[in-house]
């Protein structure tokens, strides 16, 4: 069977510039940093990031690594604002498609299914509805309803951080909510996924686990192994959410502050960080999030 | 015999009203306050009200607020944002939010101020708003009652849509548009006014319909019967302070508040 099992540096390779890149996760929650790490370090640019956002829009927007962002919100949750995506919004540092979180939900699901669109009425009657890429379709049937068309959102890429996976792709999400990781892997040309721990097949141990099994391994073209790979964002039951990186993280927008977090924590490859970070020690202990 | 309440219980009492006759629908409050009230909803008027643990779980009984110090939630079913999407969707919800901006026509701001595109300040984008704002109930807390948040005009960017027919597809409301209050620090409105237009429904203790004009960048309609907000009944209170909000984190919610900010008298039994 196919072995999927690639590195960071392959996988920043199969990328390319200007593509539309979906990521998995919500906020602070369950997020591939590692591979968005790996992105913001690379010479990538001018991609469109599709993500219910969190510090991987925030870091992606530091480094200008966005030409266009399409999102129904960027949170750090317990931070509210993230810093970095505001300074870039505020900066009109990328273009925006802005959405409501039920329209992004609709227009992967529109892309998983092959469809141009799909029929909604979120986002009509608001501002959202007046952007100029959104257009209305009338109801066929006899209610004449006009409705608003969510065009499909179509990946080139989609990152999604999990929690066990095989080498062919077989993966499991043990957290409390698979959030919409399923729509973007399916949504994707090609979808990669993090993991914290590489596993055999049989020791996914689908005939209990099988619920938590998000999309099979068709759709899946890269498997990368990164243990705390969400860090500092909550991978529940592996570790939770680290508050004091994410306060630092946001003190880091401060005039200034960016390159020194940079150099400490984006320009480094997996191992370093994860020490500069504290070690797998202190972040298994990471107590679970409260919201 | 007197006793003292804090404008945020206050506020919370007024909002869990939102919920009295909502029946088995989710009760869905961001930021303490609403928050707060609709656990108060749950635990005062209406036990059927559905709730989560803000996370991914629903709850047979609100979570109190903030660190749990050993309490467990009573989970008692599963709420991950794509059922809570469906559940959405079919309209058996009602939520009760904070925006940065209302306009006379109910339409709600968590986007930017300022210009779209190079936001004077960029918010948090619009979240759920405008989807929410079509397909269930929504009520509005807005902590400061200033022009900034009670905007003339038309809000910055419409987030959730409002009783605005230019806005509305063919000019017909959409059909499950539904705006029922606005709490704020200085009182309670809906949207019972003609063709939908903003009222003050009750005044909180010391503030005149003319200071709440004042600060509002819309005319606002008088509901009849005007009356002060009713206090929080000691019965409320005790929830609040020892099962809702035992840390007391709603006190931090408006400047100067305090368990004795407004005194209620106690009817004698």
């Amino acid at each position: 069977m196919i072995d999927k099992q690639i590195g960071l540096s392959a996988f920043v390779a199969s990328l390319r510039d200007g593509m539309t890149i979906g990521i998995g996760g919500w906020a602070t929650r369950r997020k591939p940093m590692t591979l968005v790490r790996a992105i913001a370090r690379s010479g990538l640019k001018d991609l469109t990031v599709v993500s219910y956002g969190g510090p991987d829009v925030g870091i992606l927007a530091a480094e200008g690594k966005i030409r266009k962002l399409v999102f129904g919100f960027v949170s750090l949750d317990h931070i509210p604002l993230d810093p970095h995506f505001r300074a870039a919004r505020q900066a009109g540092a990328f273009e925006i498609l802005e959405l409501d979180e039920g329209m992004v939900h609709w227009g992967l699901r529109a892309a998983a299914m092959h469809l141009p669109f799909l029929p909604s009425r979120s986002g009509l009657a608001t501002d959202i509805a007046n952007q100029p890429e959104l257009k209305t379709i009338r109801s066929p049937y006899a209610d004449g309803e006009l409705l608003l068309a969510m065009p499909a959102l179509r990946l080139d890429a989609a990152l999604i951080h999990v929690h066990r996976a095989d080498r062919h792709g077989n993966a499991l999400i043990l957290g409390p909510d698979p959030f919409f990781d399923e729509l973007m892997a399916r949504a994707a040309e090609r979808t990669y996924i993090s993991t914290e721990r590489l596993v055999s097949t049989e020791d996914l141990a689908i005939a209990e686990n099988a619920r938590f099994n998000p999309f099979e391994r068709s759709v899946v073209q890269g498997v990368i192994l990164a243990p705390f790979g969400a860090h500092p964002t909550v991978a529940t039951p592996d570790y939770g959410i680290d508050m004091a990186h994410l306060k630092e993280y946001a003190a880091s927008a401060a005039p200034g502050a960016w390159q020194e977090y940079r150099a400490r924590f984006i320009a480094v490859e997996p191992e370093r960080y994860l020490a500069s970070v504290g070690g797998a020690e202190n972040l298994g202990a990471l107590p679970a999030p409260i919201y | 015999m007197t006793y003292g309440y804090a404008l945020a219980d206050l506020c919370i009492c007024a909002a869990a009203e939102a919920w009295r006759h909502d029946g088995e629908v989710l009760a869905t409050g961001i930021t303490p306050i609403p928050r707060l009230a609709a656990g108060l909803a749950k635990l005062t008027f209406n036990d059927a009200l559905l709730m989560t643990d803000s996370e991914a779980f629903f709850v047979s009984e609100p979570v109190p607020l903030g660190p749990r110090n050993g309490y467990q939630p009573k989970f008692e079913g599963w709420a991950s944002y794509a059922r809570t999407f469906d559940l959405l969707w079919g309209g058996k919800r009602h939520a009760f939010v904070l925006p940065t901006q209302i306009d006379r026509f109910g339409q709600a701001n968590i986007s930017v101020v300022g210009d779209h595109a190079r936001p004077k300040t960029a918010l948090l984008g619009s979240r759920g708003y405008p989807g929410n704002s079509v397909h269930h109930p929504n009520s509005y807390f807005l902590p400061t009652h200033n022009k900034r948040a009670f905007v003339a005009g038309e809000v910055d960017f419409v987030s959730a849509a409002g009783y605005n027919p230019a806005r509305w597809p063919d000019g017909k409301k959409p059909p499950e548009l539904d705006l029922r209050l606005i709490v704020s620090n200085l009182a309670v409105l809906d949207f019972e006014g003609p063709d939908h237009a903003i009222r003050v429904r009750s005044l909180h203790p010391g503030v005149s319909f003319e200071d709440v004009q004042d600060k509002t960048g819309f005319a606002l309609e008088k509901a009849p019967g005007l009356a002060q907000t009713p206090a929080p009944t000691p019965a409320q209170l005790d929830l609040i302070r020892t099962r809702l909000d035992p840390l007391g984190l709603r006190l931090g919610v408006f400047k100067d508040d305090s368990d004795g900010a407004f005194v209620a008298t106690k009817e004698p039994a």
